[in-house]
């Protein structure tokens, strides 16, 4: 056998090796039932969860909790996510910019066993930066119209 | 009016561009299949005059939008969309690149230009590498060609000279007024009005463009069975479009680290992941292409690797613009409805390349004999492997998002996401690819030039490896490094830089032309030690506990990634709180006035809303100059607030940092850090909250009920959550924007008052008696949140009383890193890509010295 060849298999053995630990870090998107279920089998394995944020019907935010002057790196809240479950998360940092308005949240963590979410990152989908400023693109226009008309 | 013309001429100038590439890849076609030398050298004529329309073509499509985006027509929907009238001139050239259109536009441009080059510089390669150039520019000059085609009703492409009415149609206002034409644009993205940003994606274009050279050089010599001869004239473009993709990425990187906060300059997003991949590849590709005379191993690593690189510069491109990435990423643009397009591009490159590769992979010479472990072929390849390996890691990993849509594709339900520490799952890989890559940089310079032999052995290293030894000691005792991959990559890192520092004294007293290889390896090294020491001894320096033995306990705040820790540490107003050596206050909002240096307060000045100017309240001085009257009207960048902090050390010495806020229309709040930097490390703060901004800018204080006390002197008020002190109450004669006639008086009262951490802040409020009116105005105190008023002296008893609201006091949130040697990041870089430069030339003279 070349050389070559046995440097080949070694970067295949190390490739596979690279699936292998791959498949181990990544995440997976779930609910929070799901989330529960994961950190009972295994504690350390970080999810993903997608929801909203809890709004009453005048679609004011309700549950949330965060006073920087006490301490700036706690944010509680709550999520529903897309099964409708809704569940307490706290978040061990400041109150990340533009929370309010976000119109969809993911959230990277884990379920402990007093069933609070611990996130460690918050991704946020605003809608203007999702639909790349097509909202606003509208009401400006049509504020421009009424302000002419 | 809407101004038509404009917009026909520059769509018709993007058909012409797209016809013409289309014939001149026909012609050039022709001129490489033709046996006729003749008919070959008529083709190649014709192509030639047709490329040339093709580039004027190009330049008066790019001329024609920069008049509509300079002369504000915002009838047009990419004026509109990434202009406005605020935008300086310098930023309206990063408009071609905040739009997908105008990026394409100018990756057209580049390889127009290159296309050029090519054809003029080596006449021999022209008609296979020009098809190739050709064939591409089709492609790409599709992606802006907006034409729908009849019948099927497909849509081509995506033009930047869409009217607004064309590709917002579904707005009211058409209806009601067909030739609306907005006021103002919705501007650039205030993100990319950075001079980083204007630099940055021209350097990062280019490069991409450079990556088709080697590939075109390829095919050509496949396609006319010159299975080696391509490499020659192929191998300088190689090592200068590494050298200019290399810079564009740093450009990339170091513009997130001053503009972006996740707190570094790299952050494994899949965008940076993107660019980055190519780059390692082609590198791959350049120290093969360098061996491929004596190993046929070194040959097909090249021709594959070459493949490679461009296929990925194309997946990068696919993976940015179809949108299918989503919210992962920072720069990722939205889905124009090209992904479809982008997929036929890239896999035709790939058929292309597949079947060219395929049909001569039999032919390419065999080696006679097997590679030996002293020869430099052996070496370069499994270096070159090395880094394939690594580049496989990246995309494996980042192409996470691409899975669940191929199956989808297929109708399972797939949910894998990203992993949840990226940073994390990278680095714990890569640190062992690196690792290898800079001992083998060391022992291949050795055997390269020949100080390594089957008579020596490894000996010569001997010394590096001593010596790496030593300082590997001492930074480990100094730098306090206890994690076992960290010692081991800093020994490789010391010994490379050590071993190829030999190399290259060696070389300068040879030939300086030869030095590129060693520094572009010394300059890895250096990068590596640099990133080793800024990432993993980042340290937090804001941390929220008082009284905590920092130093003592660096073990327990870097392990666990600190989540359990405060890293985030509130300030108040005036009030200094102590962090690591300096004590750090917060000295209130700042802006920056167009054309004026520094920053300003920004209580002196009244923004216009919804426009980008402000009124001076009062007058406005800085060192003893005047910067502006009061009344004055004055060009500022509304979106951005700037925090004044200032940091003083135990010697008394300050300096501040002005990290930013911006409110930026187009994605919602950017928080930006602001920078000091040392020769050793850098100190990194950014704001990550202030809650009176967040909570809408421009909104009223809200005050308590008014509370009336009534003291005497000496007596203590309890004033949101201050110790205020009565100290004194005294006539004054003279009162500020009033004169006091004869029979008029002024009384000041006088507060003391102790904040958190011993400050001593005063409250002053007045009580006047002016031609027989009294008048009592308010005292603001923002460091304090307290607004008081003297409401009445009453001579009988010696007492006064005041009338007190309370706020909440002004707080912000600041984050702050230490990054040790990050500095070192920086130098190593540049000399990698001076590396790459001199690589260049050195390959450039070899024709004539042969």
């Amino acid at each position: 056998m070349k050389k070559t060849h046995i440097i080949g298999l070694i970067l295949i053995a190390v490739a596979i090796g690279i699936i292998l630990i791959t498949t181990g870090d990544a995440s997976t998107y779930v609910g929070f039932d799901e989330a529960e279920r994961i950190s009972q089998n295994d504690p350390n394995q970080k999810v993903h969860v997608v929801g909203t944020l809890k709004k009453d019907a005048q679609g004011k935010i309700v549950g949330m909790h965060f006073d920087p002057a006490v301490d700036a790196n706690r944010l509680e809240f709550i999520v529903q996510d897309s099964l409708g479950r809704e569940n307490q998360v706290i978040y061990a940092a400041p109150k990340p910019q533009d929370f309010e308005r976000s119109e969809k949240i993911v959230l990277v963590g884990s379920m402990k066993p007093d069933k609070i979410f611990y996130c460690d990152k918050i991704l946020l989908k605003c809608p203007s930066k999702y639909q790349e400023g097509k909202i606003s693109a509208d009401s400006s226009a049509t504020y421009e119209a009424k302000k002419q008309l | 009016m809407i101004h038509e013309t404009i917009g026909s001429v520059g769509h018709l100038l993007v058909i012409i561009s797209f016809v013409t590439a289309l014939l001149a890849t026909f012609s050039y076609f022709k001129a490489t299949q033709t046996a006729d030398e003749l008919a070959a050298k008529d083709w190649v004529k014709l192509a030639r005059g047709i490329f040339i329309i093709h580039l004027i073509a190009v330049i008066g499509v790019a001329s024609s939008l920069f008049v509509i985006i300079y002369n504000h027509y915002f009838e047009y929907h990419y004026a509109f969309s990434h202009s406005s009238k605020a935008l300086p001139m310098a930023f309206m050239i990063s408009c071609y690149w905040e739009g997908q259109e105008g990026s394409f536009l100018l990756w057209i441009f580049w390889q127009a230009i290159l296309g050029v080059i090519l054809m003029v510089k080596n006449p021999k390669w022209e008609a296979p590498v020009m098809t190739v150039f050709a064939l591409v520019q089709t492609f790409l000059t599709s992606m802006i060609l907006g034409v729908i085609l009849p019948y099927i009703d497909l849509k081509i492409g995506s033009s930047p000279f869409l009217l607004l009415r064309e590709a917002q149609p579904d707005l009211p206002v058409w209806s009601l007024q067909p030739n609306f034409i907005p006021k103002d644009g919705r501007g650039l993205n205030p993100l990319l009005q950075n001079y980083w940003m204007v630099i940055h994606p021209p350097t990062l274009f280019l490069g991409f463009a450079l990556t088709l050279v080697p590939f075109a050089y390829l095919i050509a010599g496949l396609w006319k069975n010159q299975l080696t001869e391509w490499i020659k004239p192929a191998l300088p473009w190689a090592l200068f479009g590494a050298g200019i993709l290399g810079i564009g990425i740093m450009m990339g990187a170091y513009w997130a680290y001053e503009t972006l906060n996740f707190g570094g300059y790299w952050n494994w997003d899949p965008v940076e992941n993107a660019s980055f991949v190519p780059w390692l590849v082609l590198i791959g590709a350049i120290h093969t292409m360098i061996a491929y005379k004596h190993s046929s191993a070194a040959l097909k690593t090249s021709i594959i690797l070459v493949i490679c690189t461009f296929i990925l510069v194309l997946y990068s491109t696919f993976l940015n613009r179809s949108g299918i990435l989503g919210n992962a990423s920072v720069h990722s643009f939205t889905d124009l409805g090209l992904s479809g397009q982008l997929l036929i591009y890239m896999l035709t490159f790939l058929f292309v390349a597949i079947f060219f590769a395929a049909k001569r992979w039999k032919q390419l010479p065999v080696d006679e004999k097997e590679l030996g472990i002293y020869s430099r072929e052996f070496w370069i390849f499994v270096g070159a492997s090395i880094l394939g390996l690594s580049a496989f890691q990246l995309i494996f990993t980042t192409s996470i998002p691409v899975y669940n849509k191929i199956a989808e594709a297929f109708g399972i339900v797939s949910n894998i996401a990203l992993p949840a520490d990226q940073v994390e799952h990278y680095s714990k890989i890569q640190i062992w690819i690196f690792l290898a890559i800079a001992a083998l940089s060391a022992v291949g310079q050795y055997i390269w030039w020949g100080k390594l032999k089957e008579s020596t052995s490894f000996k010569p290293l001997t010394n590096s490896a001593l010596v790496a030894t030593l300082f590997t000691v001492l930074f480990v005792n100094l730098g306090k490094v206890y994690t076992v991959s960290y010692i081991l990559l800093l020994w490789t890192s010391l010994f490379s830089v050590i071993a190829n520092f030999n190399i290259l004294i060696f070389l300068i007293r040879q030939r300086f032309n030869l030095v590129g290889g060693a520094m572009a390896h010394v300059g890895l090294a250096v990068m590596l030690i640099g990133i080793l020491f800024s990432s993993g001894y980042s340290k937090v320096v804001s941390l929220n506990r008082s009284g905590f033995a920092i130093s003592n306990k660096v073990e327990q705040f870097t392990k666990d990634d600190n989540k359990e820790n405060k890293e985030n540490l509130p300030l108040w107003l005036g009030q200094g709180a102590q962090m690591q050596d300096y004590l750090v206050t917060y000295k209130g909002r700042m802006i920056e006035l167009r054309g004026k240096p520094g920053y300003y307060p920004r209580k002196d000045f009244e923004v216009i809303e919804g426009d980008f100017h402000a009124v001076a309240l009062r007058n406005v001085e800085k060192d003893g100059q005047l910067i502006a009257k009061k009344g004055d009207t004055l060009t500022v960048e509304p979106e951005n607030t700037y925090y004044e902090l200032e940091f003083k050390n135990a010697e008394g010495k300050s300096v501040s940092l002005y990290p930013r806020w911006q409110v930026n229309p187009k994605m919602g709040t950017a928080i930006s850090p602001d920078v000091k930097h040392a020769w050793s490390h850098d100190i990194y703060t950014y704001v990550s909250l202030d809650p009176r901004l967040a909570a809408e800018a421009g909104e009223e204080k809200q005050w308590s009920q008014t509370v009336n006390s009534t003291v005497s002197i000496g007596d203590t008020l309890f004033l949101n959550d201050f110790v205020a002190v009565l100290q004194d109450v005294s006539r004054v004669n003279t009162v500020e924007d009033m004169t006091l006639g004869p029979n008029d008086a002024a009384v000041k009262a006088q507060f003391q008052v102790l904040g958190k951490n011993f400050q001593q802040f005063s409250l002053a409020p007045l009580f006047i008696i002016k031609g027989g009116m009294v008048a009592m105005p308010a005292f603001e105190s923002e460091e304090t949140g307290i607004k008081i008023k003297f409401t009445a002296i009453n001579p009988k008893t010696q007492q006064f009383s005041f009338a007190v609201n309370t706020t909440q006091q002004d707080l912000i949130i600041i984050k702050a890193l230490e990054k040790p040697y990050i500095n070192l990041v920086w130098v190593g870089s540049i000399l990698v890509f001076i590396g790459l430069f001199v690589a260049m030339f050195r390959r450039l003279q070899q024709p004539k010295a042969a």
